[in-house]
C-alpha cells in the first residue's frame, strides 16, 4: 500500500513538471493482454502463483507416453503415425513434435513430445487422446508437460501438515452492532473506493474505510453484508473485518469478468469468457464456483459461450448474468442453469446434477426460483403457430414434481416476477390481439402458499396500457404498476387482499399522469418511490402506500440509480459516471428530505451494505411495532439531543469562522492605514482613498454656445 | 430582481469592467469592440473602433478618463474614454490577455500569451499622463512560467504583481526586480486552471476562480489561503461584494461540451456565496451558455454578468438581497 502511494506521487510529480492535465481515469485504461507495464500489483502474491502456473512457457507442450518401443527402421513410420493421430487435433508447431533415442540401442524410448501452437490445442489433444487404444499394448498416457513440474515438486515423503492453533477470527459482523444503528455503504468514484458510514442525524458520513485502487472493475456486497468483493485481473478477492477490510479470501480465476454470490453468501461463482484469436474458433468461457470461507473450487464449468447463452433475456445472443441461479433460499441448496431444452439443476452436497440428469422441457426460454422454497417457475413459448399453447409450470425440486401449470394462448412474450417471501407469484404475459398487429398485457397472479395454488388473471382499466414497470411491495401483499403509452403514465396499487374476500386481488388507486418509470419500494414495504429516471432528470415522488397519500416530491436532477437502505429508512439516489456532470449522491429520509447531498466527479458506485435478516419473527416484530411509542422515547431523546449539539456545534463553527474574518479585516485596516501616506503619493496627493466620503460641492458651468448679433430697430 | 438585457455583442463576452464612479461599465467580448454602458439603466454610449481580434480585458483609470484594452490582434491599446479615440498602441509579439492599471494609473501591467515559440510574460509599461509622450518601452517584463497567464494584477502600493493562469499557481513577483516572491502551495491551492482573479476595493485581498469547480480567497500580502468556496461547475468569473461580504462564481460547463438536453444541466448561474460561512446564498439565473464576465458595482447595489451567449445582463438587487439572512 505504502509503496503504491508512492508511486502515486511520483506520478503525479512527474506530471505536474510536466504540465500535463493529471485527469486521468484510471477505470477506462485497458492495458494490453498480459502488459503490466511495470505497475505492481495490489495481489503481488496471487500474481506470483498465476506466473508460476501460466507462464512457465510450456502450456502447450504434451507428453505422449506408452508408444512402442522401436527400431531406427521404423522410426519414421512410427512418426509418422503419431504424427497423423496428433495433427488432427491442431497445428503441431515446425520441429514440434520429438521422439527421443537412445543413444545407444538407437531404439526410441516409448515416448514423445509435442507442442502445438495455442496451450488450448494441448488441452483437447490431452483430453481427447488420453487412453487412445493404438493396440492392445499401447494404451496412450498423455499429459501436460507442465504438469510433470507440478507432480515433480510433490515432495516424496508425507510430511503431516502442521496443524495451526486456532486462533478466533474477526467479528464479521461488527457493524451491525454500531451504537448509532446506522448503515454503511460504499462509493467508488475514480480512483477511490470508500465504506462509509450515513450519520444521517448529523446529515454527514463518516469514513470507515478508503482505498485507492481497491479493484479493477467494480465492487460488491455480499447478499448478507458480510463481504465486500473486489474483482481483479487475477481473480475476485473478499474483504470485511470487524473494524477495517481485510482480505479474507482470494479467488484466482484470470481475466474474471463477472462474479456473483449465492444468497446465503456461502459460494462465490466467477465467471470470465476468452475473446477467440481465431474468429472461426468458439468464444470460451470459464465458470468457477468457490467457496466463499475457504476459497476452494466446489465445481468448474468451461464450455463456448453458446452453451452459456441459451435463452435469458436476451433469448439469443450474449450470455445472461447471472448463468447460475440460486433456489431454495438462504440455504444455498440448489443452483440450475437453462440449457436447450432442459433446466440442469444442481444441488450443493455433491454439486452435481439433481438425479444425475438435467430436467427435460422442450423449448423451455426462462426460469425462475422462488426466493425463499424450492420451487422453479419455467415459461415455455407458444409452439406451432399456436398449436401448442405457451405455458407456465412450477415445478418442485429435487422431487421434480409439477405443482402447478397454466396453458396461455396467444402470448408473445412473458416475465415472471416473485414476491419476497415467496408467497405470490406474478406473470405478466403479452399477448396478441386478434389481429396479432399488436400486443396488450395481462396479469396470472400465483397464490403460492394457498392449496392448490389458485390462479388469479388480472388485467388493467385499459388494457391496451403498456407496462413500463412492476414492482412487489416486499414481504407485502401489495404492487404497484406503472402503465400507460404517453409521456406522464399512470401508477396503479393493487392488493391480493379485497376488503371482504381475502382471496381476491383488488385495486387501492390509480394516480394519473405522472412522471415515473421506475418503481422503488422500502424494503419494509408501506412507502414506496416512484422515480423518473433517464429521461425524465430525476423526479422524484415519496409515496404512502397504507395512507395512498403523496409525502413529498422532490428532484435530484439527472439521477441513474436509486437504492433504499436495508433498514428502509433512507433512500440514496445518485448520479454515475454515464453523466458527465452532476457526479454524487444524495441521501434523502423515507418520507423524502433530503439530508444531504456529497459530489463526486467520475462517480461510479453507490451500494449500501446489505443487512441479514431480522431474528425477530413476525410476531415479535408486530409486539415492538405496537409498543412504539415506549421504545421510541429513548430514541427520541437521543435525536434531540444530537440536534441540540448540532446547532451548538454550528453556532461555533459560525463564531470561530466570524472572528477569524475579523482577525483578517482588522489587520487589513491597520495596513491600509499604514500605507496611506504612501498610497496618496502614488497617487499624486490625492487624498481620497476607498475610506472617501464625496463632497458634493455646486459647480456652475458656463458655455457659450452660439454668438451672434442682432441690430434691433429703435423706435 | 428583474435584470436589463444588454445586447451589443455579437460574440461571447469576455470581460466586464465598473469605473471607480460606478457610472459606466465597460464590456469586452470575442467581437472587436469594447463597448462602454450606462450603468444605471443599460443604455449603450458608444464602442472602441480599432481592435482587430477578441478583446479579453480592461481597465479604466481612476479618473475615467483612459481605457486600457488587451486583445488578442497582439495589441494593447490606450484610448480616450469620452471620444472613443485610439491614443496609443503597443505591440507584442503574441495574444495579450490581461491590463491592469496601478495605484496612481501610471503603469499598467500586461500579460502575453505564449505564441509560436514565445513564452507567456508580464510586462509592465509606464503609462504617460500626456499620450503624445507615451513610449513603447517595458519598464519590466517577466518571462512566464508553463502556461498562459490568464491575469495579472497589481498588489497593494504597486509593490507586487500577483499572477495566476494554466498551471494553477498563484505567483507573487517583485515589481521593480520581477524577482518571484512567493508561490501558492500546489496541494492545498487550486487543481486546475485559474480562469479568473479578482481584487478586493482596497486590494488587501483577492479572489480566485478555477476550472476545477471552486474559487479561493487569498491575502495579497502573505498569500494565505483564506476560504474556499465550491460549487458544481467550472468556475469562468469571480466577484466580490464591496458592500456586503458575498462573493459571486460564474461558470458552467464549458460551452463545447454543454449537452443538448437541458438548459439546467449546463448550470449558468450567478452563485451568490457568504464570503464568511463559505455556504451558498443564492443563485441568479439568466444566460444561455457558460458566465465567462461577473462584475459588482462599487456600490455593491448592482453588478453585471457577461456570458457565452452575448449578452450582459445587468441586475440591480432588490431591497431583500440586502438583509440576507443566513
Amino acid at each position: 500500500m505504502a509503496a503504491e502511494v508512492m508511486l502515486m506521487n511520483e506520478i503525479e510529480a512527474k506530471v505536474a513538471n510536466l504540465g500535463i492535465d493529471m485527469n486521468i481515469d484510471f477505470n477506462s485504461i485497458q492495458l494490453p493482454r498480459g502488459e503490466d507495464c511495470g505497475i505492481i500489483s495490489d495481489d503481488e502474491d496471487v500474481y506470483h502463483e498465476d506466473q508460476l502456473e501460466y507462464d512457465s512457457g510450456f502450456g502447450n507442450v504434451i507428453v505422449v507416453d506408452n508408444l512402442p518401443v522401436v527400431p531406427r527402421e521404423k522410426f519414421e513410420k512410427l512418426e509418422g503415425v503419431i504424427r497423423k493421430i496428433y495433427s488432427q487435433i491442431g497445428v503441431i508447431k515446425e520441429d514440434g513434435l520429438w521422439m527421443p533415442v537412445d543413444s545407444e540401442t538407437k531404439k526410441t524410448l516409448g515416448y514423445c513430445f509435442i507442442e502445438y501452437n495455442t496451450p488450448k490445442e494441448a488441452v483437447l489433444a490431452k483430453e481427447k487422446t488420453n487412453g487412445y487404444k493404438l493396440d492392445r499394448s499401447h494404451i496412450f498416457a498423455v499429459n501436460m508437460f507442465d504438469d510433470f513440474d507440478k507432480y515433480m515438486r510433490v515432495p516424496d515423503e508425507w510430511a503431516p501438515p502442521e496443524i495451526k492453533p486456532y486462533t478466533p477470527g474477526e467479528n464479521l459482523q461488527k457493524w451491525l452492532t454500531d451504537e448509532k444503528a446506522r448503515d454503511q455503504f460504499v462509493i467508488r468514484a475514480g480512483t477511490d473506493t470508500e465504506v462509509l458510514w450515513n450519520d444521517a442525524r448529523q446529515s454527514k458520513t463518516e469514513l470507515v474505510y478508503r482505498r485507492a485502487y481497491w479493484t479493477e472493475s467494480f465492487v460488491q456486497w455480499s447478499p448478507l453484508g458480510t463481504y465486500l468483493a473486489t474483482v481483479h485481473r487475477q481473480g475476485a478477492a473478499v474483504w470485511g473485518g470487524a473494524s477495517t477490510f481485510n482480505r479474507l479470501m482470494r479467488y484466482a480465476h484470470p481475466q474474471v469478468k463477472l462474479i456473483d454470490f449465492s444468497p446465503g453468501e456461502k459460494f462465490l461463482v466467477t465467471y470470465s469468457s476468452q475473446e477467440p484469436s481465431n474468429p472461426c474458433d468458439e468464444n470460451r468461457v470459464v465458470i468457477n464456483i468457490f467457496d466463499v470461507r475457504t476459497g476452494k473450487v466446489m465445481r468448474d464449468f468451461n464450455g463456448s459461450a453458446d452453451e452459456f447463452a441459451i435463452g435469458g433475456a436476451g433469448g439469443g445472443a450474449g450470455v445472461s448474468w447471472p448463468i447460475f441461479r440460486w433456489g431454495g433460499g438462504k440455504e444455498d441448496k440448489y443452483f440450475a442453469k437453462l440449457g436447450k431444452n432442459m433446466i440442469s439443476v444442481y444441488e450443493t452436497e455433491t454439486f452435481s446434477l439433481i438425479d444425475k440428469k438435467s430436467l427435460k422441457v422442450e423449448n423451455v426460454v426462462d426460469f425462475s426460483w422462488s426466493p425463499t422454497d424450492p420451487i422453479l417457475a419455467l415459461f415455455v413459448p407458444e409452439l406451432g403457430g399456436g398449436n401448442q399453447p405457451a405455458r407456465v409450470s412450477l415445478v418442485q425440486i429435487p422431487s421434480k414434481v409439477e405443482l402447478r401449470q397454466k396453458n396461455l394462448f396467444s402470448v408473445s412474450d412473458c416475465k415472471m416476477y416473485w414476491q419476497s417471501n415467496g408467497e405470490y407469484l406474478a406473470v405478466k404475459a403479452d399477448r396478441y390481439t386478434k389481429t396479432k398487429k399488436s400486443t396488450y398485457t395481462g396479469f396470472e397472479l400465483f397464490r403460492i402458499k394457498e392449496r392448490d395454488i389458485p390462479i388469479e388473471v388480472l388485467e388493467l382499466d385499459n388494457k391496451n396500457d403498456k407496462i413500463i414497470a412492476f414492482a412487489w411491495e416486499p414481504k407485502g401483499h401489495r404492487f404497484a404498476v406503472i402503465h400507460g403509452d404517453n409521456p406522464r403514465p399512470d401508477i396503479s396499487f393493487y392488493s391480493m387482499k379485497s376488503s371482504h374476500n381475502l382471496g381476491r386481488v383488488s385495486k387501492l388507486t390509480t394516480l394519473k399522469g405522472k412522471q415515473a418509470n421506475a418503481l422503488f419500494w422500502s424494503p419494509g414495504g408501506r412507502f414506496i418511490v416512484l422515480a423518473g429516471l433517464k429521461g425524465l432528470n430525476g423526479q422524484l415522488e415519496f409515496f404512502n402506500v397504507d395512507e395512498l397519500e403523496t409525502m413529498s416530491t422532490g428532484e435530484h436532477f439527472m439521477a441513474t440509480d436509486i437504492e433504499w437502505d436495508p433498514t428502509g429508512r433512507y433512500v440514496a439516489t445518485s448520479v454515475t459516471s454515464v453523466h458527465e456532470m452532476e457526479n454524487g449522491f444524495n441521501i434523502w429520509s423515507f418520507h423524502g428530505k433530503l439530508l444531504y447531498r456529497i459530489l463526486k466527479d467520475h462517480f461510479f458506485q453507490f451500494l449500501w451494505r446489505p443487512r441479514p435478516p431480522s431474528f425477530l419473527s413476525p410476531e415479535e416484530e408486530e409486539a415492538i411495532a405496537r409498543n412504539l411509542k415506549r421504545y421510541s422515547k429513548k430514541y427520541d431523546a437521543e435525536d434531540q439531543d444530537v440536534s441540540m449539539l448540532l446547532s451548538e456545534q454550528d453556532r461555533e463553527k459560525r463564531r470561530m469562522l466570524k472572528e477569524e474574518w475579523e482577525r483578517w479585516v482588522s489587520e487589513w485596516r491597520r495596513a491600509a492605514e499604514e500605507e496611506k501616506m504612501e498610497r496618496q503619493r502614488l497617487r499624486d496627493g490625492e487624498a481620497s482613498d476607498e475610506e472617501e466620503e464625496y463632497e458634493a460641492k455646486e459647480v456652475e458651468v458656463e458655455e457659450i454656445l452660439d454668438v451672434s448679433e442682432e441690430i434691433l430697430f429703435e423706435e | 430582481m428583474r435584470p436589463i438585457l444588454m445586447k451589443g455583442h455579437e460574440r461571447p463576452l469576455t470581460f466586464l469592467k465598473y469605473n471607480r464612479d460606478g457610472d459606466l461599465l465597460f464590456s469586452c467580448a470575442k467581437d472587436h469592440t469594447p463597448t462602454v454602458w450606462f450603468a444605471d439603466n443599460g443604455e449603450r454610449l458608444g464602442t472602441y473602433r480599432g481592435h482587430n481580434g477578441a478583446v479579453w480585458c480592461c481597465d479604466v483609470s481612476r479618473d475615467s478618463v483612459r481605457l486600457i484594452t488587451g486583445s488578442a490582434d497582439q495589441t494593447v491599446k490606450l484610448w480616450n474614454v469620452k471620444t472613443g479615440a485610439q491614443l496609443y498602441t503597443f505591440n507584442f509579439g503574441s495574444p495579450a490577455r490581461s491590463v491592469d492599471f496601478s495605484v496612481g494609473d501610471k503603469l499598467a501591467v500586461i500579460t502575453t500569451d505564449p505564441f509560436m515559440e514565445l513564452t507567456s510574460a508580464i510586462h509592465v509599461k509606464r503609462i504617460a499622463r500626456d499620450p503624445t509622450e507615451q513610449t513603447e518601452e517595458s519598464v519590466l517584463v517577466i518571462k512566464g512560467p508553463q502556461g498562459r497567464i490568464n491575469r495579472a494584477v497589481w498588489g497593494p502600493l504597486n509593490r507586487t504583481i500577483i499572477s495566476a493562469g494554466e498551471d494553477a499557481v498563484i505567483r507573487i513577483w517583485d515589481s521593480e526586480t520581477g524577482k518571484l516572491l512567493m508561490e501558492s502551495d500546489k496541494d492545498s491551492g487550486h487543481k486546475k486552471t485559474i480562469t479568473s482573479l479578482s481584487k478586493s476595493a482596497d486590494g488587501s485581498h483577492f479572489l480566485t476562480g478555477s476550472l476545477d469547480k471552486s474559487a479561493q480567497l487569498w491575502d495579497a500580502r502573505t498569500l494565505t489561503r483564506i476560504k474556499t468556496y465550491v460549487t458544481e461547475r467550472p468556475v469562468n468569473a469571480v466577484a466580490m461584494s464591496p458592500l456586503l461580504d458575498h462573493v459571486v462564481l460564474g461558470g458552467g460547463q464549458d460551452a463545447s461540451a454543454v449537452t443538448t438536453t437541458d438548459h439546467r444541466a449546463g448550470k449558468f448561474e450567478a452563485k451568490f456565496y457568504d464570503k464568511i460561512l463559505q455556504e451558498e446564498i443564492g443563485g441568479v439565473k439568466g444566460h444561455f451558455g457558460p458566465l465567462n464576465a461577473l462584475a459588482f458595482n462599487p456600490d455593491g447595489k448592482s453588478f453585471s454578468s457577461g456570458g457565452e451567449d452575448g449578452y450582459v445582463r445587468l441586475h440591480h438587487f432588490d431591497p431583500d438581497y440586502f438583509n440576507i439572512k443566513i
